[in-house]
């Protein structure tokens, strides 16, 4: 793209153009060696191409007419082209094939023979099943075709050479180039993966009418290569302004950029469109590629000034200060860990680091490493709620995950009883018992811990259900007597060890006469 | 299945030939380099590559060593290096690097890129960017088509959804008109075409033209397909978002079945290894089972293991020659089935298991509340709290979107405050999905619609009418609103049933759901059939954006065209469901028709949700 474009405008602007020379293609053939000629009227070469050619005119006058019918084909059946082999004959033809069978053929009998005579790499090989693709093999082919003499003579010294394979079938009749197709038909033809320069679109109303023409041809690639045009050809404002009223262009624009990177120019755009909050998130997107944290947080701490919504604001900000916490822990506790000196990181090793992982993560270490610290530290769970504004259900759910994780019951006990003014305590859970004993299950509390909060499940059914399963017979046994449900009482005796004490609490409960069964 | 058909179903035609088609091509291009060469391959190319060629096709045509296309130097040390790739620019600067390190340490190489299915101009720049062009040359394999099944071809193009929907790139339009004109010449000429969605039309419109341009001299062949039907993924993502019940939908959910094949890990295989399994109607297990409610599969199966150790027991009474002849020829077969059934059993244990964990019954009473729209409150605090115990993040996000699309945005202070919990729990980052969850329209605030108006009417002011009919059109697409609940009860997608709905013998296309919810996707395309077109439909049409078009090419009546007629291609731009390919074979089987799936990739909620999120560069 960029040769391109230097190449152009070196021509445009300079009343000496040198900067194009066949020769350098020659070159880098000779280099790349075995490498065929490259394709000429492939697009985005095109152009190039079509200004080297012009630079011939004022010293080829006779040669005029050649040029551009050979302009028009090169411009032209690229898609035929395609079909030719670099021998200029037609792929698939039987000659075709018997020469490509003759090639492979040989290189494979060369690696044989390479093979046999052990110790001399492929480096022999190399050249001989190159010949075959030589420039002379290739002009060997082109000089074949009997209408090519006059045109080849024409250019005998120019290294057009280099292309004249696609010289084949010189037009009758030429066609002014620059009128050769109309928008339509320019987007038809890319459309169908054929070449079309773009360079004959140069006043903005033709440049606007090819882009619309584009987009009511519904392919996104066209729309795309004209836009990758315009962006070259159009001072990035007048661009903006004419895409502001053009959404699907616009859509495809922002699309090629985010994906080629080109960030700086992207980010100009949303500015011109007055997409602030798209700026502000385009430019925080770029956190993600950035591997070291002391660097992140700096670009975070960045962040804060862009242009967001009042409400991302405020999660850019936690971000930033959750990396900052997150930083100050991790250097403490590895150090901590390393030292060894520290029983619950002994007892406990830690499996990761706990940076770049979400709040609630942080939370939970925590809660699991530094459950007893004092407020004022910056690792204490107390301290991260109070920072972040952690609602108390996910506090409390996460606090209990991690402290039961440990079997410290006591703590799960004392996060959930509450004091009242009148200083009584009470079990108060925001996620409600059943949650608390499905974690306490999970982290095999024993049935003495369990059956105490199962006891606190509201739900009648859902008491019975988690205490049956759970073998809280003391539970069971009480809330059967609540309901009075001598049946269901009695069916449960088989369910209990013989000579148990919960048998005995149940025939003491079936005899006592006091209590009015409903069954 | 259930009912018994009034009218059997048409064979599907024979798809086989797609990968033939596929397979001379691609060797036909690696001819094109003679002489023996490295390839490398994209690898989202590696799994539709497997399904139509293997290493020793590869290596007949002189293919040395297979690398993988990722973001390391690449080892190889052949002459001569192929790739074959998605269009993507990240791949080109990654083949630029290669080429130009080469130069940097004057190695020679003969470099070829197949672009698969097809070149993007913006490629291209970006070899020529990096100095490259003309060092490597390019080709195209077309292969649009891949055939999964017997009635499924993929397009394989996951990227779709998001190119398309998220950030309105009409890249894949081409491909997806080339494939219809591929598949209208091969199986056509197609008599009736239907559809709805702004894609949908212009692929319809860019193929009309290619067709134009194409002399088909198909039109004296007698056709196996009579009609197409073209639907946007955007007009029906409350289907795609419901957790999948239908055997195939959950093996998907829960192991992800990928190019129509599935890896099932150690505790499906109860043994310390993997075994990739094909899934497809040549499973005779999985083939009766794929389509069933979870609820009827353990029934179908433990009858089966019956069977079977009936058919083994018969052995005891066998004289020798019958034993001879037992072994010889049921055997075998036996072994196979064997194998099988004890797979799929391992199956669905290991869903059960997963899915206990999960709290899937509760999980699927909110999501049915959500589609029927009560319990709104309760169900907001169980997304709530599936967030803050951090069981899932894409789950999480499923249901927020779920709760979104059926009632046409969250109410912003539950929006926000299920933001804020979501972002801690499973990371800040999260704010960019966010962000492309509401450009896309997936999640979106109540009051959201406004704003946008009001940028519409201050653009709309700057341009001339024309061009502004196209905005309204953008926009629209962008983030119009679902409607959702207007639309089920015109369509009445939610089953009136008295008493329990029969899982085993469903009486209509709601059974992919438990029985409470008929998907959309499916009713439309149910409905149009029927009423060869849209009339009547005019309601559904407009809260379902419009854009919908039928097409009758001098299609002969009912009866005259034969079996084709009652073939229809179902094509879904942006992705297809397991379920929704149950329901629509069971459609088929109630009404003698044959349904061919034709997607730009199967997908799932799973799926959408991931490609919601910004990777890494």
């Amino acid at each position: 793209m960029s040769r391109a474009r230097a190449d152009e405008e070196e021509y445009w602007h300079s009343s000496k153009f040198r900067a194009f020379t066949f020769d350098d293609e020659d070159d880098e053939l000779s280099q790349v060696g075995a490498e065929p000629p490259p394709r000429p009227a492939l697009w985005g070469r095109g152009p190039t191409l079509v200004c080297a050619q012009t630079v011939f005119f004022p010293q080829l006058k006779e040669s005029k007419r050649a040029v551009n019918s050979l302009r028009d084909i090169v411009d032209d059946d690229d898609d035929d082209l395609e079909k030719v082999s670099w021998s200029g004959e037609p792929v698939g033809s039987i000659s075709w094939s018997i020469k490509e069978t003759a090639s492979s053929s040989s290189s494979s009998l060369e690696g044989r023979d390479t093979s046999l005579q052990k110790g001399s790499s492929s480096y022999a090989a190399l050249p001989k099943q190159v010949s075959s693709y030589s420039l002379s093999s290739l002009f060997k082919g082109r000089n074949r075709l009997p209408s090519l003499p006059s045109l080849s003579d024409a250019f005998s010294d120019t290294g057009v050479k280099n292309y004249a394979p696609e010289l084949r079938r010189p037009r009758a009749e030429y066609k002014d180039y620059s009128n050769d197709w109309s928008p339509r038909d320019t987007v038809r033809r890319m459309q169908r993966g054929k070449v079309c320069s773009l360079e004959r679109f140069r006043s903005l109303q033709d440049k606007m009418v090819l882009l619309d023409e584009a987009v009511a041809g519904h392919d996104g690639n066209v729309i795309t290569a004209v836009l990758i045009f315009l962006k070259r050809t159009l001072r990035r404002e007048v661009l903006f302004r004419e895409l502001e009223v053009r959404q699907v262009a616009l859509c495809h624009l922002i699309h090629f950029l985010k994906e080629t990177g080109e960030q700086k120019l992207l980010l100009d755009l949303l500015r011109f469109l007055d997409r602030t909050e798209e700026v502000a998130l385009s430019q925080y997107r770029e956190h993600l590629n950035i591997q070291d944290v002391e660097k992140k947080r700096e670009f975070l701490k960045g962040c804060i000034g862009l242009p967001f919504s009042a409400e991302d604001i405020s999660h850019i900000q936690d971000h930033y200060t959750l990396l900052e916490r997150q930083i100050i822990i991790e250097t403490n506790d590895r150090h901590l860990a390393m030292a060894g000196q520290s029983e619950i990181f002994r007892k406990y090793p830690r499996k990761a680091s706990i940076l770049n992982m979400p709040l609630v993560t942080t939370l939970f270490y925590s809660c699991f490493y530094h459950y007893t610290e004092a407020e004022g530290t910056f690792s204490s769970p107390t301290n991260l709620k109070k920072t972040f504004k952690i609602p108390d259900k996910q506090y409390v759910l996460t606090a209990l995950a991690a402290r039961a994780k440990l079997r410290a019951w006591e703590d799960v006990d004392a996060l959930l009883t509450t004091k009242n003014w009148l200083g009584y305590t009470k079990k108060k859970a925001p996620i409600g018992f059943h949650r608390v004993v499905e974690i306490l299950q999970r982290n095999n509390a024993p049935v003495q811990v369990l059956q105490e909060y199962v006891r606190l499940v509201e739900d009648v059914e859902t008491r019975l259900n988690l205490a049956t399963k759970y073998k809280c017979h003391d539970v069971v046994i009480d809330t059967y007597r609540d309901l009075k449900d001598r049946i269901q009482l009695m069916a449960y005796k088989c369910k209990v060890e013989r000579g148990s004490a919960e048998e005995e609490k149940i025939n003491s409960l079936l005899s006592n006469m006091q209590i009015r069964w409903k069954n | 299945m259930a009912s018994t058909a009034r009218r059997d179903a048409p064979e599907p035609p024979d798809f086989g030939i797609l990968k033939r088609l596929a397979r001379d091509q691609l060797i036909y291009l690696l001819e094109q380099l003679p002489g023996r060469k490295d390839l490398f391959i994209e690898p989202d190319l590696m799994s539709p590559l497997d399904r139509i060629a293997n290493v020793s096709v590869l290596k007949q045509h002189e293919v040395d060593k297979l690398y993988r296309v990722e973001n390391r130097p690449a080892p190889s040390t052949s002459d001569q290096l192929c790739f074959l790739v998605r269009p993507r620019v990240r791949t080109m600067r990654y083949i630029a690097d290669i080429v130009n390190a080469d130069k940097m340490s004057g190695r020679s190489r003969k470099y070829k890129i197949i672009f698969s299915p097809q070149k993007f101009y913006a490629c291209e720049m970006v070899l020529e960017e990096e100095g490259v062009f003309g060092d490597v040359t390019c080709d195209e394999w077309s292969f649009y088509l891949l055939p999964l099944d017997e009635d499924i071809i993929s397009m394989e193009l996951p990227e779709f959804f998001r190119d398309y929907f998220l950030e309105g790139d009409h890249r894949w339009i081409n491909s997806v008109a080339r494939a219809l004109q591929l598949l209208n010449s091969l199986y056509g000429p197609f008599s009736r075409v239907y559809g709805i969605g702004r894609c949908a039309k212009m692929s319809y419109e860019l193929w009309r033209d290619l067709e134009e341009e194409s002399e088909n001299d198909g039109q004296g062949r007698k056709p196996e397909i009579g009609n197409i039907f073209l639907m946007d993924r955007d007009m029906d993502y409350v289907t795609a978002l419901c957790s999948q019940v239908v055997y195939e939908g959950l093996v998907d959910d829960t192991f992800r079945i990928k190019c129509g094949s599935v890896d099932f890990g150690p505790e499906v295989t109860s043994s310390d290894k993997s075994i990739k399994v094909l899934l497809n109607a040549q499973d005779k297990i999985f083939s009766q089972i794929r389509n069933e409610h979870f609820s009827s599969v353990f029934g179908f199966l433990s009858q089966k293991s019956r069977n079977l150790q009936a058919q083994y027991d018969r052995r005891q009474g066998m004289d020798i020659k019958q034993m001879k002849n037992f072994v010889s020829q049921e055997l075998k077969g036996l072994k196979q089935e064997h194998r099988l059934l004890s797979l799929h059993i391992g199956a669905c244990e290991s869903i059960m298991k997963k899915k206990t964990k999960q709290d899937f019954q509760e999980m699927i009473k909110v999501e049915h509340a959500l589609l029927e729209g009560f319990d709104i409150r309760e169900s907001t605090s169980f997304i709530e709290e599936h967030i803050d115990r951090q069981v899932s993040p894409i789950e999480s996000l499923r249901l927020m979107c779920l709760l979104s699309i059926t009632e046409n945005g969250l109410i912003p202070k539950d929006y926000r405050s299920l933001k804020t919990q979501y972002l801690q729990s499973y990371g800040p980052e999260h704010l960019l999905t966010f962000h492309n969850l509401k450009r896309i329209g997936l999640l979106t605030e109540q009051a959201a619609g406004e704003t946008l108006t009001a940028v519409e009417s201050r653009v709309s002011k700057l341009v001339t009418d024309r061009a502004a009919g196209k905005i309204t059109d953008a926009f629209n697409s962008l983030a119009k609103k679902s409607n959702f609940r207007a639309i089920s009860k015109k369509l009445s997608l939610i089953p009136r049933v008295d008493g329990e709905y029969n899982l085993k013998m469903p009486p209509d296309m709601a059974y992919v759901f438990s029985g409470a919810y008929t998907p959309l996707s499916c009713k439309i395309v149910e409905q149009v059939l029927e009423r060869r077109g849209w009339q009547g439909l005019e309601e559904v049409v407009r809260l379902l954006n419009g854009n919908e078009f039928a097409m009758a090419d001098g299609a002969p009546e009912d009866g005259a065209g034969g079996d084709a007629q009652r073939v229809v291609v179902a094509v879904f731009l942006g992705g297809c469901t397991f379920s929704e390919i149950a329901a629509l074979r069971f459609l088929g089987k109630e009404r003698g028709c044959r349904f061919i799936f034709l997607t730009t990739a199967i997908t799932s909620s799973a799926r959408m949700m991931e490609a919601m999120a910004e990777a890494k560069a």
